[in-house]
């Protein structure tokens, strides 16, 4: 009972955790070049939706501030910032998408002058190779 | 609130333009270079000696005020907006950062037009975004911009890299798959950073920092940018991915990014210690300096040991700038002012003297079309010249006086026995004796065995023809690389011992104030 | 006890001048245009020396400091005693050597005269820094460029022996100077704070006594240019290089930089005081009698004149080693003296060893039967050069082995005195077989003609020079004998 509150009340944390787990396992374990280019795009996923999660707040809405230029009006209403949720973080993850799929189109780049060179994506065949010749 | 902060003449907005300078011209490059061949070199070559000039007021100013230049983006102040901060430190770097990339492009002219005959528009393009990339991570103010531009610079030098031989695609494959571990874990520890104090801002954020010194999230934050930025310099173990992509990349680029990737990172780890986590944190709080020590020990020795067992020119290169690393990273983590001074003008140094070398194996790769070490025989008999350069070069990596190396060797030895950490003095010393060793050897092939002639391995890299010279040792002519390379090289080896000479000037006036005083 | 300095920037032109020959030098279109700037240089060089002796001999020293690059230390020049007389030696030697280099290489027909030329330049001039030196930084910066300038004259025949002697050269050099001098130095800056030389040392009240024999020996071994067993067996291996080098390098400069850093630091920054107070002396003597023992024992028994000759300088180093570490006044006056009077000495048997090699290709011992006759010239040279080696009189080596005795009384030790008794005799007994087969072998054994054919005049003018010089030392060694004494004043402080 008590472990299960725990996992929930982080459940945000537990989530980009395992996901980073599994993006790295992928890029540390897998043969293939493409299913390692996979594990590190999850791997920025993860990074990416801690960033989302940690922006949001129970009750939270939208940051859009409806009365921003009543102020020198007198009828000033109060914003609290408990009320909206953080944009910040998740203006920052749309840079963070972009550098992700940047790296994404680089790396898939990469991928494809592999195959051109060795015509093969599995690691181990392409060691195999690069011994046969050096 | 007016678009610019105060008057908005060029000067106040160099901090901005040494860094958008490279940026543009590296689109206009990329653009013009798909209509034509040749326009892309002369606008990155006039790019570059403008963003040096640039950065060379900057550092004159700088000294000149003596206090760090705040530049607001769009006028926005910290720590809302996003500041550019020009000080004692990120200027010598920036400074650093531009005149190695101008003289590295300037030496390498007929390289590029060869070598990248139908890439010219990319490759331009390329040298000069990550130019900007490492001059923006070095300007920056911001936790988060930091790590937008140190992926700019590290894409384009991904792409640099990949242009390079044949197997240079899986190498660079791995360097991005390392690269992007480091900086993700960077970015991952800039969350927790602004988890605990809601600011991106450095300085910000330092201000915050005596208050939360025993916050978990911030030990989990300094933990988590530590271990990406060390992934990201090199350092033994996770240096796995450095040795292939240098080795295997063209002459050019490995010109431009050896020398500057692990330097610059470095720099970035000083900078988020110091300026970020503020040093009572790092040293004081924390305590890192034993840990760190014994990585950069474990460093030096793994490096100057695996130097030894290379072959090949660029190859063993690879493996002592990872000893170097560990030189930098154990000079700043001893804690005292001698270390990090140390530290600080080895990153000068140390980018110096392996710009040199890159620039001497280009020459030899030019002369002989090979990269093994045995292809250097009769070499200071055929190339007196680009020899001298070179044993400057070689000189300054063993850490003999006059040349650079010595001196900032010296700080980081004497720094060492100031701390007591007596194994990291022996760790620097047997580094050095191994260096002597390496590049002896190379010394004594040059020196010891007649020239062979290697011009029917290397009809496209020898286009002048050079006519087949006598076997023997003593009729040797001498012939030299062209004036176009020899000039850069043989300034930047006289700038070595320029370097050396003029280090107590150096510590004096610009690193004594990039140290914060509470480092004694 | 305060000293006069004066201004002045005339010890970094000593330093420079050679240096500023080598563009000439490598651009000369003739020999004899590129000799004509090895001996302008080398003539400016003794006059700036001897222009400076007056104001030293006045008590007086030169300071003059190039870049401050650390913040107490700077690339400083001081022209003291002690510095000028092992200028004047290497400067004044360095003529006579390059007359014989000219004579020798060009009779062998060597090849790659212009780099030899160039190189010595650089190793002369690393020589004269070293002497002038102000500090043990500027010392070290010195003393490594004048390793590395001497590698490619001693590998000059880059064959496999050449190959195979560099490497061992460098691995004693190289390894002993960045292994245990530099780190000694860093260590002696962290705890002292300078790194100046003071007449009574600075390591004083700074470090106890366990530190500062760990660093007395890392100085004493890291300086392996001394050739102190064990450190010594670079110096035989260098042997390899052409007669010249050997001559200037190996008896004069190298070796003498090597005697002189470890007189310096024993003196200049240990201090005299420290030495004795924590016993460090006795033991400095001791290594230095078993290298002078030992090595004029292995000097018997090698048959190539060169190695002998090799054996002995590394005996007769140590002597100076010995002398200074007595700490009695006449000791170090004798130690300091030895520098010249045994590198006058010694270069004259180099000479003839090269002198012989030049005109009959014979390298050993055992083929020289006769030779007096061949060359009566040279083996009379060669004489006065082993009896000013041996210490015997009329030559300048018996005015320091005299002192050196003294000083042994004056100190007390009689051991020291047997060691220096031991190994005179033995000195006499290396070099006497030599000249005694050469002119008095029975008429069935000589191996020569019996008609004179001298080396080139221009072998044979410089090894009488440096003969005459010899005797000439033993009446009038004034000039060196006064330096010594004043060096000694001003360590000793009376």
């Amino acid at each position: 009972m008590d472990i299960v509150s725990l996992i929930a009340a982080k459940a945000n944390y537990w989530t980009y955790v395992i996901l980073l787990m599994v993006g790295l396992y992928a890029m540390v374990a897998k043969n293939n070049l493409v299913k390692k280019i996979v594990g590190m795009v999850i791997f920025q996923t993860a990074v990416i939706l801690f960033y989302v999660s940690i922006g949001y707040k129970k009750g939270g809405t939208l940051p859009i501030i409806m009365h921003g230029h009543d102020h020198g009006h007198g009828v000033e209403s109060v914003i609290k910032a408990a009320d909206y949720i953080n944009p910040l973080p998740h203006v920052l993850m749309l840079t963070a998408i972009v550098v992700g799929v940047a790296t994404l189109g680089v790396a898939l780049a990469l991928a494809i002058k592999v195959y051109q060179e060795y015509g093969t994506l599995e690691e181990d065949e392409i060691r195999k190779q690069i011994e046969l010749k050096g | 609130m007016t678009f610019f902060d105060g008057d908005s003449s060029l000067i106040s907005n160099l901090p901005a333009i040494v860094v958008t300078l490279p940026l543009f011209a590296s689109l206009i490059a990329g653009f013009l270079g798909w209509k034509n061949r040749k326009a892309p070199y002369p606008i990155a070559a006039v790019a570059l000696f403008l963003t040096f000039i640039s950065s060379v007021v900057l550092m004159i100013q700088v000294m000149s005020t003596g206090v760090a230049i705040e530049y607001r983006m769009a006028g926005w102040a910290a720590p809302v907006g996003i500041v550019y901060v020009i000080d004692h430190l990120s200027a010598l770097v920036i400074l650093l950062i531009t005149s190695i990339a101008f003289v590295n492009f300037i030496a390498n002219k007929s390289n590029i037009d060869t070598v990248f005959r139908n890439k010219a528009g990319a490759f331009n393009s390329l040298y000069l975004l990550f130019t900007a990339g490492l001059l923006g991570m070095t300007a920056t103010g911001d936790a988060f911009n930091l790590y937008v531009l140190m992926e700019i610079a590290s894409l384009s030098g991904y792409a640099l890299i990949g242009l390079g031989s044949n197997r240079a695609p899986l190498s660079t494959l791995n360097y991005l798959f390392l690269g992007t571990i480091g900086a993700t874990f960077y970015l991952l520890g800039v969350g927790y950073i602004y988890i605990a104090t809601g600011s991106l801002n450095m300085a910000d954020i330092a201000s915050i920092m005596p208050k939360i010194l025993d916050s978990s999230m911030i030990l989990f934050a300094f933990i988590i940018c530590m271990v990406g930025l060390l992934i990201k310099m090199a350092i033994f173990p996770l240096h796995g991915w450095l040795p292939n992509a240098y080795s295997e990349s063209a002459n050019v680029a490995a010109g431009l990014i050896a020398p500057l990737t692990t330097k610059v990172t470095i720099y970035i780890m000083i900078r988020i210690c110091l300026t970020l986590f503020t040093p009572q944190y790092t040293f004081d709080y924390l305590n890192t300096s034993d840990l760190m020590v014994w990585l950069a020990i474990g460093t030096i020795i793994f490096g100057s040991l695996s130097a030894l067992a290379q072959k090949d020119y660029k190859r063993m290169l690879t493996y002592i700038i990872i000893a170097e690393v560990g030189y930098m990273v154990g000079g700043f983590f001893l804690g005292n002012r001698i270390g990090v001074s140390g530290a600080i003008l080895h990153i000068v140094n140390d980018a110096a003297m392996t710009l040199a070398l890159f620039m001497a194996a280009g020459i030899f790769m030019w002369k002989t079309g090979e990269e093994s070490q045995e292809s250097l025989k009769g070499m200071f008999a055929k190339m007196p010249f680009t020899m001298a350069g070179f044993t400057v070069a070689a000189l300054s990596v063993v850490g003999v006086p006059p040349t650079c190396g010595f001196f900032s060797k010296w700080y980081l030895i004497s720094g060492g026995i100031a701390a007591g950490q007596y194994f990291f003095v022996a760790a620097l010393i047997f580094s050095s004796l191994v260096n002597a060793i390496l590049f002896f050897r190379i010394f004594e092939i040059a020196h010891f065995e007649p020239f062979k002639d290697h011009h029917h391995h290397s009809s496209n890299h020898s286009n002048k023809g050079e006519e087949a010279s006598a076997h023997d040792t003593h009729e040797q002519t001498i012939k030299e690389a062209p004036l176009g390379m020899l000039i850069p090289f043989m300034a930047v080896s006289i700038l070595l011992v320029v370097l050396g000479l003029y280090s107590g000037q150096i510590v004096n006036n610009i690193i004594n104030f990039a140290i914060p005083s509470s480092i004694l | 006890m305060s000293i006069e300095t004066v201004l002045s920037i005339k010890p970094v032109l000593a330093v420079l001048v050679s240096l500023l020959a080598i563009p000439g030098i490598i651009s000369s279109r003739s020999q004899n245009i590129r000799e004509a700037w090895t001996f302008a240089a080398a003539g400016i060089k003794l006059l700036l020396v001897v222009s400076m002796l007056p104001i030293i001999l006045d008590g007086k020293t030169i300071n003059y400091t190039l870049v401050q690059v650390f913040p107490d230390v700077g690339i400083s020049f001081r022209v003291d005693a002690l510095g000028m007389l092992f200028a004047l030696v290497a400067s004044s030697l360095w003529i006579v050597t390059s007359l014989y280099s000219v004579g020798y290489m060009r009779s062998l027909d060597e090849h790659s005269q212009t780099r030899y030329f160039a190189f010595f330049a650089v190793a002369i001039s690393a020589t004269i820094g070293v002497a002038f030196s102000a500090n043990l930084l500027t010392l070290y910066l010195f003393y490594e460029i004048l390793s590395l300038a001497t590698y490619p004259l001693v590998t000059h025949h880059q064959d496999k022996e050449a190959r195979s002697s560099g490497r061992k050269y460098l691995l004693y050099i190289l390894g002993g100077s960045i292994g245990l001098a530099l780190p000694a130095m860093l260590i002696t800056y962290h705890f002292t704070g300078t790194l100046d030389f003071a007449p009574h040392g600075v390591m004083a009240g700074h470090i106890n006594s366990g530190l500062a024999m760990l660093l007395s020996m890392m100085f004493l071994f890291g300086f392996a240019k001394v050739g102190i067993m064990p450190m010594h067996s670079w110096l035989p291996a260098a042997m390899v290089a052409p007669t010249p080098v050997s001559a200037l390098l190996h008896a004069v400069a190298v070796v003498k930089v090597g005697a002189f850093s470890v007189v310096r630091v024993m003196t200049g920054i240990i201090g005299t005081g420290v030495l004795a107070d924590f016993n460090i002396n006795g033991i400095i003597c001791a290594i230095a009698s078993i290298t002078i023992v030992v090595a004029s024992l292995i000097a018997l028994s090698q048959d190539e004149l060169k190695r002998r000759l090799a054996f002995s300088t590394i005996g007769q180093l140590s002597y100076i080693i010995l002398g200074v570490a007595l700490l009695s006044k006449s000791g170090m006056t004798g130690g300091i003296l030895h520098i010249a009077m045994h590198a006058f000495g010694k270069i004259t048997l180099f000479f003839c060893a090269g002198a012989i090699f030049c005109a009959t290709g014979i390298k050993y011992i055992s083929k020289m039967k006769g030779i007096g006759r061949r060359m009566p010239i040279t083996m009379t040279a060669f004489l006065i050069g082993s009896l000013s080696v041996i210490g015997f009189p009329p030559c300048g080596g018996f005015i320091s082995k005299w002192h050196l005795v003294l000083g042994t009384i004056e100190s007390g030790s009689l051991i020291f005195l047997i060691v220096l008794l031991l190994s005179s005799f033995l000195n006499a007994a290396y070099f006497f077989p030599v000249f005694y087969n050469a002119f008095f072998c029975s008429a069935d054994e000589v191996l020569f003609e019996d008609r004179v054919e001298e080396a080139p005049l221009w072998c044979v003018v410089p090894l009488v020079i440096t003969a005459s010089i010899s005797i000439l030392l033993f009446f009038y060694p004034q000039p060196f004998l006064n330096l010594a004494s004043l060096a000694v004043q001003t360590i000793m402080g009376v």
